[in-house]
């Protein structure tokens, strides 16, 4: 009889290799590694920027050399050597793609291999998605945009908002995260290559979910995404966001930032799934995620951010939510799954500043091997937040006798009306359940997937329908092979 | 159908099943009744395969096959069902989501196709409407929430649904009151056919009132000790358990 347990899964688990572990030849526009005012200089004129973005860029740069590495996260890491790593790789193309069939075939294939070549995107969301691809760091493909533009919407890599829309870009970016903020943001806005931006504009309902798949491609390419949506008054926007890394033996960082803002009556819902190399089984290698992720909501207004987490070596990132308008609402709902020896330091912060703000989070923290897994965060109430709510729930599930699981939930209250829930479970997975789906005939391994997607289930419900499949797929591919 | 030899099982150091021999037939019913202690709960587990007992001795052949070897998986695939006494919990997975993801494992062992969502759905109105469970409850997490009644019926709808060759109900009446335990009983009738088995466990004749068995076997000490009809049950519901020790220490 198969004796198999947690135990073994956990072996398993720790044995199963990065699925996406592959890189693809693409010669690389680089600039040479380490990070000075030349650099920084060379990236702006690459990307032909304006004078103000230079600037921009130059003073973050100051600021980021009178900041210091942060150590107050649960997370232990060799800090990465900054002199160490090439701000700026871009695929050589002679033009910029018109429509698919002029993408390189080689590009198609890697996209392929991630299974989100656009094909299966289009048949798996019937061509409602629109994709953003940012390969390395320079966008090669922009669909959708003629149906886009006829809304007034603009959904375009960051480059080209900046080429495009500098008004836009000027008036926003900065506003949500300044340069100040802390050492990996300030870091982002000096030497950012590219990203996203969107902009819905007044009243108007994007028809379709907005989709960017990133992913590292160079090795020893730092990659500094910057994304930037501004939803105009009283208008919607779903937006996706999907990560996956080739395997690498040395740390990639990637501090990326994310801003949102949702003015006056509207609604941002900002999707994450991320599955970036987590390092092989003994803690080697993987990628440092150290991200900054934060909305602003005026009056009236929403922002919801879910995400789920499964890969990278260690991970930073707190998507917050500033409810600075009456009546708005954050929500933050995740799943972070932690592996071999994976760290994940992760959660929100939700700033009440305007009356009637409410706010919602709801974590689930996965840890398998020797991994730790944290929850942090932080609710402040500030004291002009009259009737201002919070829930929190925070749970923890365990697989294994030697992985952590910790959380550290802050509060902040200044005003005597509001009212603060917080709940919190650690449970390990149990024999019980998986007996009982055997007992029916289901396998350990799909029992398990049943299990921790039930857990999830809460989260994963806020996905839109084609992005929660694929969460789910990523899931089980974070459990593949459990069964010997 | 399942042909049970000399089965010696323990649990960590304690030895429960010290030779237990028990032979059932397709198209049989058969109740296995006893104290408290006496094994009953550890003959289903081991029958289901829970690694917490370790079998020491003896042979289970099930239509053929040596049961023991199989894994859990494994004889829930080739029609063994185990209607738990206490039926757990999942939060999140609906029932029918778990109960798709059985019969597919089920199909797919026997090299058939997946099932159609169409004729998924048409089964869980039919089956779902034999044990008198609300469609709403088929929807709803595994058992999460569900009132002891509701569970019970739960385990029976499950087993209509997998359409198991033997079935063991492990003290499936213990918690019901008298409406539950004749639809769970009525459910269970109305399932028999000449080619399944039932095991039904319970320490009360109640039950027996509903579910008419061919044979009852009184088990104890980890031994079957005594088999009669159903007229068995009734004795022993009329006089406990203490005259059948009075006649093992008679004979000894």
């Amino acid at each position: 009889m198969s004796n198999y347990t947690e135990d073994q899964l956990a072996k398993d688990l720790e044995s199963q290799e990065y699925k996406f572990g592959f890189t693809s030849n693409f010669e690389s526009d680089k600039a040479p590694k380490g990070l000075n005012e030349d650099i920084i200089r060379f990236i702006s004129a690459k990307k032909e920027e304006p004078e103000w973005l230079l600037n921009h860029r130059l003073e973050a740069f100051a600021v980021w050399k009178s900041l210091v590495e942060p150590e107050w996260a649960h997370v232990q890491y060799t800090k990465p050597d900054f002199q160490d790593i090439t701000y700026y790789a871009a695929p050589k193309q002679s033009k910029k793609y018109e429509s698919w069939d002029d993408v390189d075939p080689e590009m198609k294939e890697t996209m392929k291999k991630l299974g989100i070549s656009l094909d299966e995107q289009q048949r798996l969301t019937g061509t409602n998605v629109a994709v953003d691809f940012v390969m390395d760091s320079v966008s090669v493909a922009t669909s959708f945009k003629a149906k886009l533009n006829e809304l007034g919407i603009i959904f375009c890599s960051f480059s080209e908002a900046v080429q495009d829309h500098p008004e836009l870009v000027r008036a926003h970016m900065g506003t949500v995260v300044p340069t100040t903020d802390n050492f990996y943001a300030a870091l982002n806005s000096a030497v950012f290559t590219d990203g996203s931006f969107c902009y819905i504009p007044k009243g108007v309902r994007c028809p379709m979910e907005l989709s960017t798949y990133f992913r590292i491609n160079e090795g020893g390419t730092g990659q500094f995404e910057r994304t930037l949506v501004v939803a105009d008054e009283g208008s919607y926007v779903s937006y996706l966001e999907g990560c996956t890394a080739p395997q690498r033996d040395e740390n990639q960082l990637h501090a990326a930032v994310v801003e949102l803002i949702a003015k006056d009556g509207a609604e941002i819902k900002y999707s994450t799934v991320q599955n970036w190399y987590p390092g092989d089984k003994d803690g080697k290698g993987g990628i440092f995620n150290f991200v900054t992720k934060r909305g602003i909501c005026g009056t009236n207004s929403k922002i919801s951010w879910t995400q789920v987490e499964t890969g990278s070596a260690v991970t930073w990132k707190y998507p917050s939510c500033i409810l600075k308008g009456d009546n708005s609402i954050g929500e933050f709902y995740s799943v972070a799954v932690t592996n071999n020896y994976q760290q994940a330091d992760t959660g929100t912060k939700m700033i009440h500043l305007g009356k009637n703000t409410k706010s919602t989070i709801i974590s689930k923290g996965i840890s398998a091997g020797k991994s730790h897994n944290s929850y942090r965060g932080l609710v402040q109430i500030h004291k002009n937040a009259s009737n201002a709510r919070n829930f929190s729930q925070c749970d923890s599930l365990l697989m294994t006798d030697e992985c952590g699981a910790h959380t550290f939930p802050y509060i902040e209250c200044k005003n005597s009306s509001a009212k603060i829930e917080h709940e919190a479970t650690t449970s390990k997975i149990g024999e019980d359940q998986i007996f009982y789906c055997k007992q029916r005939g289901i396998s350990e391994e799909k029992a398990i997937g049943l299990i921790v997607n039930g857990y999830c289930k809460e989260v994963l419900n806020q996905l839109p329908m084609e992005f929660a499949v694929e969460a789910q797929k990523l899931l089980s591919i974070s459990l593949e092979g459990s069964v010997g | 159908m399942i042909k049970i030899e000399n089965l010696h099982a323990r649990v960590e150091e304690k030895e429960i099943l010290k030779g237990l021999n028990l032979t059932v037939n397709a198209g049989e019913i058969h109740a296995i009744m006893g104290p408290n202690g006496a094994g009953k709960s550890t003959l289903a587990s081991v029958l289901a395969g829970r690694e917490d007992f370790e079998v020491t001795e003896g042979s289970v052949d099930f239509d053929g096959e040596d049961l023991l070897e199989m894994d859990t998986e494994e004889r829930a695939r080739e029609g063994l069902f185990l209607a738990f006494q206490y039926p757990v919990e999942i939060p999140g997975v609906s029932n029918v989501n778990f109960l798709r993801t059985a019969i597919n494992e089920i199909r797919e062992h026997k090299g058939e196709d997946p099932i159609s969502a169409k004729d998924f759905m048409a089964m869980v109105r039919e089956k779902s409407a034999l044990v008198e469970l609300d469609a709403k409850l088929a929807s709803r997490s595994v058992n999460e929430g569900f009132s002891g009644g509701e569970k019970k019926r739960n385990e029976i709808f499950q087993m209509a649904m997998l359409n198991p060759k033997l079935s063991i109900l492990d003290e499936t009446d213990s918690g019901l009151d008298i409406d539950a335990l004749r639809i769970v009983a009525n459910g269970v009738n109305k399932l028999k056919t000449k080619n399944n088995a039932t095991i039904v466990i319970t320490h009360y004749q109640r039950l027996l009132d509903y579910i008419v068995p061919d044979f009852v076997h009184v088990l104890f000490d980890g031994k079957i000790v005594k088999t009669g009809g159903k007229e068995l049950a009734l004795e022993l519901e009329e006089k406990g358990y203490d005259w059948i020790k009075e006649e093992l220490a008679a004979a000894h």
